[in-house]
């Protein structure tokens, strides 16, 4: 699972840090956090993404061994939240990126994020 | 328990070669990551989790830089993964079939344990990333470094009995039975953690640092190759230790004997995942400065030790 922050407020960051700390344990899962986009199956995008990162966010996924899943995790991934009218916001990163999941909440809760896995399981698994 | 009737090529691929180590290394792997959640109170992957890591990465896509050696890039992870999976059958063979082995057997296969990481420096210059070039020159100076009192170590049941041959030394009483060779065992140790690229040894993998270090730019197949060679020497790296300084896994002398052999083997392998969990990471300087200097110190004194008959 790759994290990839774009201009955030950080709270997205910390409960995704939660999530894999012993409390939430998404290791039992088989679900580790890697350093680099190349060793990703999973992308995390966390934040509103301004100008300058939509960019960069676009390059990195690029950069990704496809097949690759894209969750947007946080309501300002998923449509902008309050940013969303924002002077250096273009527009939702969903029109840069193909996301594959949406997972609202400000910030979602760590179960919120293990039943999102939960459900992509179930999905992949049925096509 | 002799395998002499069974051919050598098939020796290679199926036991004690390829698909026997592959798979007990990643079961060791699993040892390794439950062990981790454990000591994290956490409940830790499922079992057959190392091997949907293996089996997942050989189904994505492989991406090579842009400008880098692409040859040498592809291929460098077959080298380790060829190198150990011959050091596991020839330890295993010396092990089970008696007369298997050849003069400096134990010499080969100390050199052949080499290439595994020699392999990880040549794909990380291969993959034009400063991160990556970083990360192999750290594993050159670890290689360096831990490779020197490791070899004094081995050389201790070599001197204790005057044998060269691996299942000469096996024939033997055990190497620890003697105090030189509790010493050698203990410098063993730490050398193996370095040498697997372990905490407090794991400099040239600093995920937070280096963020993959080495293995940076590989993805799909050669990745899946890096990791499964990752866990083979988990595997054999124990396995190694326990046959030449702890009497070996002797499948000859009845199950009990044999059972207290694996138990050796996952003692090792436990005491490493310990250490693992324990230590912090150390520079590539305290390393280096660390096995050139008391490490090799007390490795020299074990080897005189032995040497005086003790």
């Amino acid at each position: 699972m790759f994290h990839l922050g774009g201009s955030a407020c950080n709270n997205c960051d910390i409960e995704i840090l939660d999530a894999l700390t012993p409390k939430y344990d998404l290791e039992r899962f088989g679900i580790v956090l890697v350093g680099s986009i190349k060793h990703a199956d999973v992308i995390l995008l966390a934040g509103v993404f301004n100008r300058k990162t939509r960019i960069r966010a676009r390059r990195v996924y690029e950069q990704a061994p496809k097949p690759v899943i894209v969750v947007a995790y946080g309501a300002c991934a998923c449509g902008g939240c309050m940013f969303k009218d924002s002077y250096n916001v273009d527009g939702p990163i969903g029109d840069d990126i193909p996301v594959d999941a949406y997972l609202a909440g400000c910030p979602p809760k760590p179960e919120a994020l293990i039943a999102a896995v939960a459900k992509l399981i179930g999905k992949l698994r049925s096509g | 328990m002799a395998i002499e009737p069974v051919p050598l090529w098939l020796q290679l691929l199926v036991f004690p070669g390829i698909l026997f180590t592959a798979v007990f290394g990643l079961v060791t792997s699993w040892i390794d990551r439950k062990v981790t959640a454990r000591v994290q109170m956490r409940a830790g992957p499922p079992f057959l989790q190392p091997f949907y890591d293996v089996v997942k990465l050989m189904i994505k896509e492989t991406s090579v830089p842009e400008g880098a050696s692409r040859a040498l890039f592809l291929s460098a992870p077959l080298f380790g993964f060829a190198a150990v999976s011959l050091a596991s059958m020839l330890i295993w063979r010396a092990m089970l079939q008696p007369g298997a082995g050849f003069g400096g057997d134990l010499i080969v296969i100390l050199y052949i344990l080499t290439i595994p990481a020699v392999s990880v420096i040549l794909g990380s210059f291969a993959s034009r990333n400063p991160l990556a070039s970083v990360g192999g020159s750290r594993e050159m100076k670890l290689l360096l470094a831990y490779e020197l009192p490791l070899v004094i170590s081995v050389f201790v049941p070599v001197i204790q009995t005057g044998k060269i041959r691996l299942e000469q030394i096996l024939a033997h009483p055990a190497a620890v039975t003697e105090p030189s060779g509790v010493v050698a065992l203990l410098v063993a140790l730490i050398c193996m953690q370095a040498k697997l690229t372990l905490v407090p040894f794991d400099a040239p993998e600093a995920e937070t640092e280096l963020t993959g270090g080495a293995y940076i730019e590989y993805s799909g197949p050669p990745l899946g190759i890096f990791k499964l060679t990752r866990a083979m020497m988990l595997f054999t790296m124990p396995v190694f230790i326990v046959a030449v300084l702890c009497g070996g896994i002797d499948a000859h002398a009845g199950f009990g004997t044999f059972v207290l052999g694996v138990l050796k083997y996952v003692g090792l392998v436990v005491l490493i995942v310990l250490i693992r969990n324990t230590c912090p990471r150390v520079r590539t300087d305290q390393a280096v400065k660390f096995f050139w200097g008391p490490a090799t110190a007390v490795a020299l004194a074990a080897a005189l030790l032995a040497f005086f008959g003790k």
